[in-house]
């Protein structure tokens, strides 16, 4: 019901939304929740376990009742807390968590069969026949239970995450942090406040407090004006801070979208990671409930919430209100609505001596032992130890005492403390390291208090900060004492809820500790109390007092369950932005990329580089013929290949080729300059680490050719050896992948090719085989390597990554006069398993130079890298699985990559595995030819043996043969 | 044969504007990678002062000279921007073609760094030069007088590009909700 004239909100903006259907009218500046209450919704959900009617109980992110669906399709949005959904045109939210309707739904059965649901119930239940549990009984209680669902689709909405850094970070923008803040700002501190809420003041906006002589929502609105002018402060609404996490660290996840119609490219959520030098946390207190048979019924509420949304909102949660409270707090409840007209049909109060007066009926030395009604309040009884009567009602405020908002305070696995006087648990000082915590966070209630531990707390981080802060005029407000007397359950009969999101009544957790789980952890596990979304920020300090009572100790020996990250949900999304799609990695293009993907080739990842796999002609249906004729054109005529994706590294230094020579398992001290060598290098360990031909370009200028895979692994390796290992060799080096756009030009008439490209005329002699050295091409300089990884005949020639599209194409149009052209990794691939060269499908990290057969490329006349560790035993002899070749001898021809080796008649079991494939292709002039591991394989030339690929299920015979098929002289290469 | 064709890395790309942030392409005519020979790096500091008229600048900052300008890139290696150099006792090498290079300008571009780049954008300066993240790229950071260049490895450029603006739109949106 709303109250004219009161309130926070822009009563001349109209805002139309719709819940479970209907359409209801409220205005800018409302909560869902206050919209709703202001309709007279009270049944907004239903509850987790037992699907009983359930309404809205407070004003805040700890709402457990409230939690509804928003969006549709991909983008639906479960649990958002009504208390926290701003208004806005459209929106369109769907109760959760029934089946039929809100109002009648069929899973309200299970709160008859209550007795039999109890905390554990489908540990003992469920047990047996076993096979039924994932089969039937887990999907049955996964349905009917749980909060929220998944639209199942991968969402389209989008996320952000970001970086902030301040000196002083304040969590809570309540009168304690507005005042931390100001005292930091002043001192010229870089500040950053965070609030949950889109209106700072925290409390004051739900108040009646006045600070300075203004109404507190005025004075905070003034102060949120002041701090927003400051270069120095930064005023984030809408963001909670999740979690405090090492080195000053803060997570906080933002709110950016969900209170407007329409983002137009902004995020949903936005998740900050905040690096602070000190923090002051201000985050407040949360009024906790009292546990009484059905008191989860819609229109039970906290009572501070009530004074929320009548302060706040203008909306009264009911016509007649009952209250019930055991501490002076709970006094305001009653004397603003009664002041706003509202009738108190009683005051509760469980303490006999409580000094609340007013124009209302009151009862003191009672308690609400039962809430009358179902899907609204009917009634209550009112009761003392030897009477109880009923009193008709729609509306109870409860309150048990406030607890401070300790969560963050005890992220580093601190625990906190128990403090008799306020019967709640307070941080200890320097559980995280760099924070303060201030007001009503820390115990302290009065608003003068907290304005006071604002001030002080933010001088003693400056002061860690060496900043001596000068303190701000103390403000003039209400000090109130804050007398409480604990009251956690009313005894009697039927369940009394302790937490409302999980269903977990007094009884459950009673039966925890009769079931001997009498650790606090053991019992929320037992009962799941303090798990879901609000993680048992209503109900945890409740639940443990009955434990404590339960079990015969002391709340502070019982303790507390540890307070874990986030405070409050943050979405997955938000945590992993832009990590959908492409975002997941970042892609690498070659400059031959847009011209590949021109001429239809489709592209496969290396890393996060592109490769074109073939490049198709129109007749061609299937990959294998363009595989096969791109192999074919390469072994007749001349081929082009994109191969800027190896890694090229510059190395120079009169030590590089005593460098090189340490890195290498061969020598390169011996290289002649204008030559190139294939190198070998190992790991410290002894295995192989990658592979690569380095040239000499000058005494004491070499370029490295690593592989696309081991580029960045390469250049980290070589960085490791040179800090660590020799700092005092004088070397440079530096990646040169991406200045150069490099390609193969292989075939037999490959240096015909070049010759129609090239400014000048090459020869044998001038560049023989493994020769290097400058040339150009239109002026431009480039470089030119006879190298072959086909086993042609072949070059690679490096022109500037400018030129790259260019000179692509120039070698394309050329090679076609030649009848030749582009190929892709397809072909590449064959062509190299036709001359047994191996790629990091052989070196995948578990060999060594003696399993790929290259142990005598460890240079016996000096010492490198990997070489005492490669002695090893075990690491050399005929255990070792050795590469070899593979041929398919009987009918079926297939041979698949993975797949493993065995003796013909030995079972296919992991036992009896003499060896692996790592590379297959089809060979146009061989058939089906393969590399692979096998045991003391180099001397089983000849041995028939069975390939088993059990993913495919296919069964090959091979024999082992050579490794070599194409040109084992390598004259063609040579010629 | 025809011509050879020069094409740059954001080619076709850029520039873009969103809100009130500007993202276009910066070409240099050189890129030169300069690494001091152990024991050498005055001598090099000095010829480059003689050459450039700016000697090599302290680590993490840039410098202008008469012509160019040079900028510490990592542990014993800066790059120098638009100048022709003489014969050095260091390493050097053309990095010309390497680079995707993008100035970042306009009034909320720390805004627009903060959601992919994990540096603190207020504690630096003028000149300063960081090698961080944009996102999961590796890149070089100068911070100009109106915003800020950044260099990633040529073949990032058009994830560089998608990455920044979409986060410079996101931004545009953001100021929208705001006001």
């Amino acid at each position: 019901m709303r109250l004219a004239g009161k309130g926070l909100i822009d009563s001349t903006k109209e805002v139309a939304f719709r819940f479970n259907g209907t359409t209801y009218r409220g205005f800018k500046g409302d909560t869902m929740a206050s919209a709703l209450l202001a309709n007279d919704v009270k049944l907004v959900a239903r509850s987790f376990k037992y699907h009983r009617p359930r309404g809205i109980m407070s004003d805040g992110s700890q709402e457990p009742n409230g939690l509804v669906e928003l969006h549709r399709g991909n983008q639906i949005t479960p649990n958002v807390r009504l208390t926290q959904q701003e208004l806005h045109a459209g929106l369109d939210a769907r109760p959760q968590n029934y089946w039929g309707s809100l109002e009648w739904d069929l899973l309200e059965m299970n709160d008859l069969l209550s007795p039999f649901l109890s905390a554990g119930f489908y540990y003992k239940t469920f047990m047996w026949p076993k096979a039924f549990w994932e089969k039937l009984y887990e999907p049955v209680i996964r349905r009917a239970a749980g909060l929220g669902k998944l639209s199942m689709q991968p969402n389209s909405d989008y996320h952000e995450k970001a970086f902030a850094f301040c000196d002083v970070l304040v969590v809570g923008g309540g009168p304690t942090g507005l005042m931390a803040a100001l005292t930091a700002a002043e001192a010229g501190a870089d500040v950053i406040l965070c609030d949950e809420d889109f209106l700072i003041g925290g409390r004051l906006n739900a108040e009646t407090y006045e600070i300075d002589g203004k109404p507190g929502s005025v004075w905070a609105a003034e102060m949120h004006a002041r701090l927003a002018g400051m270069s120095n402060v930064r005023v984030m609404t809408r963001t909670t801070v999740t979690g405090a996490y090492d080195g000053g660290t803060y997570g906080a996840v933002e709110r950016v979208s969900h209170h407007v119609a329409h983002a137009a490219g902004a995020p949903v959520e936005t998740f900050w990671r905040i690096v602070a030098k000190g923090c002051v946390y201000a985050a407040g207190a949360m009024e906790r409930p009292i546990a009484f048979r059905n008191n989860d019924r819609p229109g039970v509420m906290m009572a501070s919430a009530m004074r929320g949304y009548l302060n706040r909102y203008g909306v009264s949660p009911g016509k007649r209100v009952v209250i019930l409270g055991n501490n002076d707090d709970t006094f305001r409840t009653a004397h603003d609505l009664a002041a706003a007209g509202v009738h108190i049909a009683a005051y509760v109060d469980s303490r006999h001596d409580a000094q609340i007066t007013g124009d209302f009926p009151i009862y003191t030395g009672r308690v609400v032992s039962n809430v009358k009604g179902r899907a609204t309040i009917e009634g209550v009884t009112i009761s003392s130890h030897d009477h109880s009567e009923d009193v008709m009602a729609d509306c109870l405020g409860i309150s048990g005492g406030w607890n401070p908002t300790v969560h963050l305070a005890c992220h580093m696995n601190g625990r906190p403390q128990w403090n008799e006087s306020i019967a709640g648990f307070i941080p200890v000082p320097g559980m995280v390291p760099g924070m303060e915590v201030a007001g009503a966070a820390g115990g302290t209630f009065s608003t003068h208090g907290c304005l006071k531990s604002g001030i002080f707390r933010a001088k003693e981080v400056l002061k860690a900060q060496g900043i001596t802060a000068r303190a701000p005029r103390m403000p003039q407000a209400e000090d109130a004492p804050y007398l409480i007397k604990p009251l956690w359950a009313v005894p009697g009969k039927g369940r009394a809820w302790l937490d409302f999101q999980n269903d977990v009544t007094v009884k459950d957790v009673k039966l925890a500790a009769q079931e001997n789980m009498r650790s606090v952890e053991h019992m929320k596990r037992y009962t799941t109390q303090g798990m879901a979304p609000d993680q048992g920020k209503n109900s945890n300090v409740g639940a443990l007092a009955v434990l404590a009572d339960a079990t015969g100790r002391e709340i502070p020996e019982t303790g507390t369950t540890t307070f874990r990250p986030p405070y409050t949900p943050v979405s997955i999304a938000a945590m992993g932005a832009y990590g959908q799609g492409d975002g997941f990695a970042p892609q690498r293009f070659t400059t031959s990329d847009a011209e590949s993907r021109r001429m239809g080739a489709p592209m496969i990842e290396a890393g996060l580089w592109y490769r074109p796999s073939y490049f198709p002609k129109d007749d061609e249906t299937h990959w294998r013929q363009s595989c096969d004729r791109e192999v074919k054109m390469v072994r007749s005529s001349v081929g082009i290949c994109d191969i800027s994706t190896l890694g090229k590294i510059d190395i120079q230094g009169t030590d590089a080729a005593a460098f090189l020579d340490f890195v290498y398992t061969n020598s390169f001290s011996t290289l002649k300059v204008g030559r190139g060598r294939y190198g070998l290098m190992l790991r410290e360990d002894g295995h192989v680490l990658d592979d690569g031909t380095t040239a000499r370009l000058a005494e004491d200028h070499f370029v490295m050719t690593t592989t696309t895979a081991a580029a960045g692994l390469v250049m980290r390796h070589l960085e490791f050896v040179h800090q660590c290992l020799r700092p005092d060799w004088d070397v440079r080096f530096i990646s040169v992948t991406e200045q150069w756009a490099q390609f193969a030009v292989a075939g037999p008439r490959s240096r015909e090719l070049l010759n129609r490209v090239l400014d000048k005329d090459i020869d044998n002699d001038s560049f023989p085989f493994m020769g290097c050295g400058e040339v150009s091409v239109e002026g431009v300089n480039g470089r030119l390597f006879r190298i072959s990884f086909s086993g042609e005949h072949a070059y690679e020639i490096a022109i500037p990554a400018r030129y790259g599209d260019s000179i692509f194409k120039a070698l394309l149009a050329e090679a076609k006069v030649l009848e030749g052209g582009a190929y892709g990794m397809e072909a590449l691939n064959v062509m190299r398993i036709e001359k047994g060269f191996i790629t990091h499908a052989e070196i995948h990290g578990r060999v060594t130079a003696y399993d790929i057969g290259m142990e005598r490329m460890i240079a016996a006349n000096k010492d490198c890298i990997g070489k005492t560790a490669a002695m090893r035993e075990g690491l050399w002899g005929d255990e070792r699985e050795q590469l070899v070749g593979l041929q398919p001898v009987g009918a079926v021809r297939e041979m698949n990559a993975g797949a493993f080796l065995f003796e013909t008649d030995a079972e296919a079991v992991s036992a009896n595995q003499q060896g692996y494939t790592t590379s297959v292709g089809f060979s146009p002039e061989k058939g089906m030819i393969g590399m692979g591991f096998l045991k003391n394989g180099r001397n089983r030339k000849g041995e028939t043996l069975k390939l088993v690929d059990h993913i495919r299920n296919v069964e090959t015979l091979v024999v082992v043969s050579d490794l070599v098929v194409f040109d084992p002289k390598g004259e063609k290469a040579r010629g | 044969m025809a011509k050879l064709v020069a094409k740059s890395p954001c080619a076709g790309l850029l520039p873009v504007t969103h809100g009130r942030v500007t993202l276009r392409e910066l070409t240099f005519d050189r890129i030169t990678s300069v690494a001091p020979f152990k024991g050498k790096e005055k001598v090099v500091s000095s010829a480059l002062e003689k050459a450039v008229g700016a000697g090599l600048p302290d680590i993490g900052r840039l410098v202008t000279g008469r012509e160019g300008q040079i900028c510490w890139t990592q542990q014993e290696q800066y790059f120098v921007f638009d100048a022709e150099l003489p014969r050095l006792n260091a390493a050097v090498t053309d990095q010309s073609d390497a680079w995707a290079c993008v100035a970042l300008e306009g009034d909320g571009t720390r805004d627009v760094l903060a959601r992919l780049c994990p540096l603190n954008f207020c504690a630096m300066t003028e000149g300063d030069v960081a090698r961080s993240l944009i996102g999961h790229m590796s890149a070089i950071i100068i911070w100009r007088s109106d915003g800020y260049d950044l260099m990633v490895f040529r073949a990032f450029a058009p994830t560089l590009v998608h990455e920044l603006e979409t986060i410079m739109r996101s931004i545009a949106a953001q100021a929208q909700i705001a006001s």
